[in-house]
């Protein structure tokens, strides 16, 4: 079984200065099974971006383990594909060339990667787009691109650093829906870091609300309305009297901590 | 065509400066047209006012040439081409009556006589003031006085008018007559006169190393001429008259005496050393003054007045013939006019540093013109051309002659029937000494290709080396410390203030000018190039790694492309510096270039070369910078808009 499997996950910055140490994470623990897509929010500063970097393999736990179907992470990897907040993209490659990077990175036969792309810009409703240039592409489309390029390599897992936080909200509204579509397509384990509070509501089949100082997982939730976004629009549910009540307590919860770290600065 | 553009260059400058008036007036027109369209919705300060205007693009472009063409009298020789010839003519009477106006209030304000009794006199008193008592014995001092009072007695007596003898009367009034003759003969027009054949045929003004020809090849022309040759015979007539009043005849003798009496005292030696060398140095100062006044050159004052007024007549006269050509020379000629010298006449202010603008083309034409043999290039060597270079030279020159050392056996020796019979080993050497024939290459030769060649080379090593340094030092903590203190401390050195070791070192062939080329080049690629990698966005680098790239993949595929931007616009920049430094370069040291060209043309004032030179050099820098531009703008269409 693919599992993502964190185990008491500790994570102490240094500041070079003064040798203040910060505890961005403490004891994280938690397992995400195949198949499940987990959203994690919280107040600016509280390890989000940590956690998913570590994950990813860009950054190694001062204590603990982080591990992928019983492998343990010690760097970044195929099988853990990574989203940006700005897409991230090569401006000096067109769409194509961008999508099928890792491909080309592990030689794989042009012909067959071109289907691969081909596939992918489809799914992601980029079709056509293959020439051109990723700079002229808006906001939305590039991170379609960059959804496409981390698909096309076929991960096990997808971490996503604040997908959708740079959109107007009528595009971010389309590729919400389009994360959820993907997720029921593919069926892969999906990782979503965002602030937005009615995003992690949405998206979130587990939704973790991370408290700041030292970094840890505050509360978790099992939700429904992912499933339900599958088949409802998303409009509709946001009406939901049900999808309003965890808001406001997520959002008391994070205004709480806010105060708290205010009162505390 | 070459020479019909040489000959006709006068002509086709005034076709030339009318259209440019024509273009002046009408993008004058346009540009007046379009402010009064628009100015109604634009803004003070907005940048968008600047955004097209070509119409005031040719406005400025037609203002620069017309005062090119006007200060380098271009304009004038392109209306005129005649003027210059009759300038010099006239040139040449001023020039003979220069020594005349000299001794009169005319030409320095006061009369030559005035000046040298203001000199002498107050030289005299200076040296009867210094008189050393303890050199002198009382009696002798007495003498000196006496002597020295005598000496200016010279002066008065020669200042007086009653002392003026009747043949120097005579002589300057026989001078008045003359040069009133010479102002009648000027007054009298040129109805008659006609240039020689001799004078019609030589070269144009311009149109050979003579800038202008001296013989007379107008009417008014010949005039002068004539006026100045007889002129020059009443100049010779005039320095020649002498004012020997004959009371000084006896003061003469007497102070010669006297003086050789005190020389005479002197040498007996009755004195010590140093009082001898004083007395001598004293007398020696007396006696200069007095050389000085037994000249005859101090005439009473008005004695000269008719001479003056003569001269004053003359100049008067000069005016009226020359007619319209004052005018003329005020209004298209600025500057001191034309000078005459020995062999030809020359354009003196602007005109004499500044060429026109059509010889400027004209000797572009003959410098680029590949027929040496017909004059054309430069010091034998082409402006740009090509040539049949062997192979075997390249191959000699890359094949190192050991090659030829290692191979097994030894060279041929000579036989006993003294002949030479080559084996492989032989030919294998003959080989890498590039002494075979295997046929030839056209390359590109002349100074010109010369000078963008070092550029190349230089510039081809900088971005060789320099851009994979860069690279790995905007990414690599080792990289970066270890080669940044070694750059960064021959980086600031200015290239020129390395051009003399480094020329002294390779001497003057290309390796010397490329090395220091390749030293500016190098620098700069590494500092762009590590820009422009240290500059790659972490996320990016990070995506490529989820990615699956591995280091050099990243290298070659992220890192490498985003530094682009910045390595492209480093060419550009080296390119510029290379140039610039190149120039130099070659001026300090080196046989060919353009930098060369510009160096023997200044050691000879040739101010026509040294502007295409400058010219050569301002078009080729703007040509390389374009193609460096269309570059960027083909090869990194996102910069600005990742």
């Amino acid at each position: 079984m693919a599992d993502l499997v964190c185990e008491d996950l500790n994570m102490a910055f240094t500041n070079p200065q003064n040798g203040a140490v910060v505890e961005a994470l403490k004891d994280i623990n938690f397992t995400l099974k195949k198949g499940e897509l987990l959203t994690v929010l919280g107040p600016s500063g509280c390890g989000k971006t940590t956690l998913l970097n570590m994950i990813a393999g860009f950054l190694n736990p001062t204590s603990g383990a982080a591990s992928l179907g019983g492998h343990l992470i010690e760097g970044p990897g195929l099988e853990r594909g990574m989203v940006f907040q700005q897409g991230a993209l090569f401006e000096w490659l067109p769409v194509s060339k961008n999508v099928d990077f890792g491909l080309r990175m592990k030689n794989t036969d042009p012909a067959e990667s071109q289907k691969l792309v081909e596939k992918w810009l489809d799914i992601v409703g980029l079709q056509g787009f293959g020439d051109t240039p990723t700079y002229q592409l808006s906001g939305g489309m590039q991170q379609r691109v960059a959804l496409a390029r981390c698909l096309v390599n076929d991960p096990e897992v997808i971490l996503m650093d604040e997908p959708l936080g740079a959109l107007d909200a009528l595009t971010r509204e389309k590729m919400q829906s389009l994360v959820l579509e993907l997720w029921k397509e593919t069926g892969k384990t999906i990782l979503i870091i965002t602030h937005s509070v009615e995003e992690a509501l949405l998206l979130g089949e587990r939704l973790f609300v991370m408290a700041p100082r030292p970094g840890r997982v505050h509360k978790e939730y099992n939700l429904p309305f992912a499933e339900r976004g599958l088949k409802e629009s998303l409009r509709d549910i946001k009406q939901d009297a049900a999808f309003g009540e965890v808001r406001e307590e997520i959002l008391t919860m994070i205004w709480d901590m806010e105060e708290e770290i205010m009162g505390r600065g | 065509m070459v020479e019909w553009f040489s000959d006709n260059r006068a002509n086709l400058a005034a076709v030339i400066v009318l259209f440019l008036v024509a273009m002046l007036i009408w993008s004058f027109y346009v540009g007046r047209k379009q402010a009064a369209l628009t100015a109604k919705d634009e803004v003070f300060g907005d940048p968008q006012r600047t955004r097209g205007g070509w119409y005031w693009s040719v406005c400025g472009v037609a203002t620069l040439l017309l005062v090119w063409f006007y200060f380098s009298w271009g304009m004038g020789r392109a209306y005129f081409p005649n003027a210059a010839n009759e300038m010099c003519q006239v040139a040449k009477l001023e020039e003979v009556v220069s020594p005349i106006k000299a001794a009169l209030p005319i030409g320095s304000r006061y009369y030559k006589s005035t000046l040298l009794v203001a000199r002498n006199s107050t030289q005299l008193d200076a040296v009867q003031g210094e008189l050393p008592v303890d050199a002198f014995t009382a009696d002798e001092q007495a003498e000196l006085n006496e002597l020295i009072g005598k000496v200016r007695s010279l002066m008065v007596n020669a200042s007086d008018p009653k002392n003026l003898s009747r043949e120097a009367t005579g002589k300057l009034d026989q001078l008045v007559f003359k040069l009133n003759a010479l102002s009648t003969e000027l007054r009298a027009g040129s109805a008659n006169l006609s240039p020689t054949a001799k004078a019609l045929a030589q070269p144009k003004w311009g149109t050979t190393h003579i800038e202008i020809s001296i013989l007379p090849i107008t009417a008014r022309g010949v005039l002068f001429d004539n006026v100045a040759t007889k002129a020059k015979e009443v100049a010779t007539l005039f320095v020649k008259i002498r004012n020997h009043p004959p009371a000084n005849v006896s003061v003469i003798t007497d102070v010669k005496a006297r003086i050789s009496a005190f020389k005479a005292v002197n040498e007996i030696g009755k004195f010590d050393e140093r009082k001898t060398r004083t007395r001598a140095a004293y007398i020696k100062s007396v006696e200069r003054i007095f050389r000085r006044l037994d000249d005859g050159t101090i005439f009473p004052a008005n004695s000269l007045d008719g001479v003056n007024s003569a001269i004053a007549g003359l100049d008067a006269a000069r005016d009226h013939a020359r007619g319209n050509l004052g005018t003329i020379q005020s209004i298209l000629f600025p500057g001191q006019g034309v000078v005459k010298s020995r062999t030809q006449c020359t354009e003196q202010g602007s005109a004499r540093w500044l060429p026109k603008p059509t010889d400027v083309v004209a000797t572009f034409l003959r410098l680029s013109n590949p027929d040496i043999d017909g004059g054309g290039g430069y010091k034998g060597i082409p402006l740009l051309w090509w040539k049949w270079l062997p192979v075997a030279d390249t191959v000699g020159f890359l094949v190192p002659d050991w090659i030829a050392d290692i191979w097994p056996g030894e060279y041929a020796k000579h036989g006993s029937d003294a002949t030479i019979t080559p084996n492989f080993k032989d030919k294998l050497l003959n080989f890498a000494r590039g002494k075979v024939y295997l046929g030839v290459i056209p390359v590109l030769d002349g100074h010109l290709w010369d000078s963008v060649f070092r550029v190349l080379v230089a510039l081809g090593l900088g971005i060789f080396l320099g851009v994979p340094l860069g690279l790995f030092m905007g990414v690599s903590r080792f990289f970066k410390s270890f080669f940044d203190p070694l750059i960064e401390l021959y980086r600031p050195v200015p290239p020129l203030a390395w051009a003399p070791l480094i020329l002294t070192i390779f001497g003057i062939t290309d390796d010397g000018k490329i090395f220091l080329l390749f030293m500016v080049a190098f620098a700069i690629m590494v500092i762009s190039a590590r820009t422009g990698s240290s500059g790659t966005q972490l996320s990016k680098i990070r995506a490529s790694h989820s990615l699956g790239a591995s280091d050099r993949q990243i290298m070659w595929n992220v890192i490498l492309p985003n530094a682009l931007p910045e390595i492209l616009t480093g060419i550009r920049i080296a390119i510029g510096v290379c140039w610039g430094t190149l120039v130099a370069a070659e001026i300090l040291a080196g046989t060919t270039g353009v930098g060369f060209i510009e160096n023997i043309a200044r050691t000879v004032s040739d101010y026509e070369l040294i502007w295409v030179t400058i010219l050569i050099m301002g078009l080729l820098g703007l040509m390389f910078d374009l193609i460096m531009r269309w570059v960027i703008e083909k090869t990194i269409p996102w910069r600005g808009k990742g």
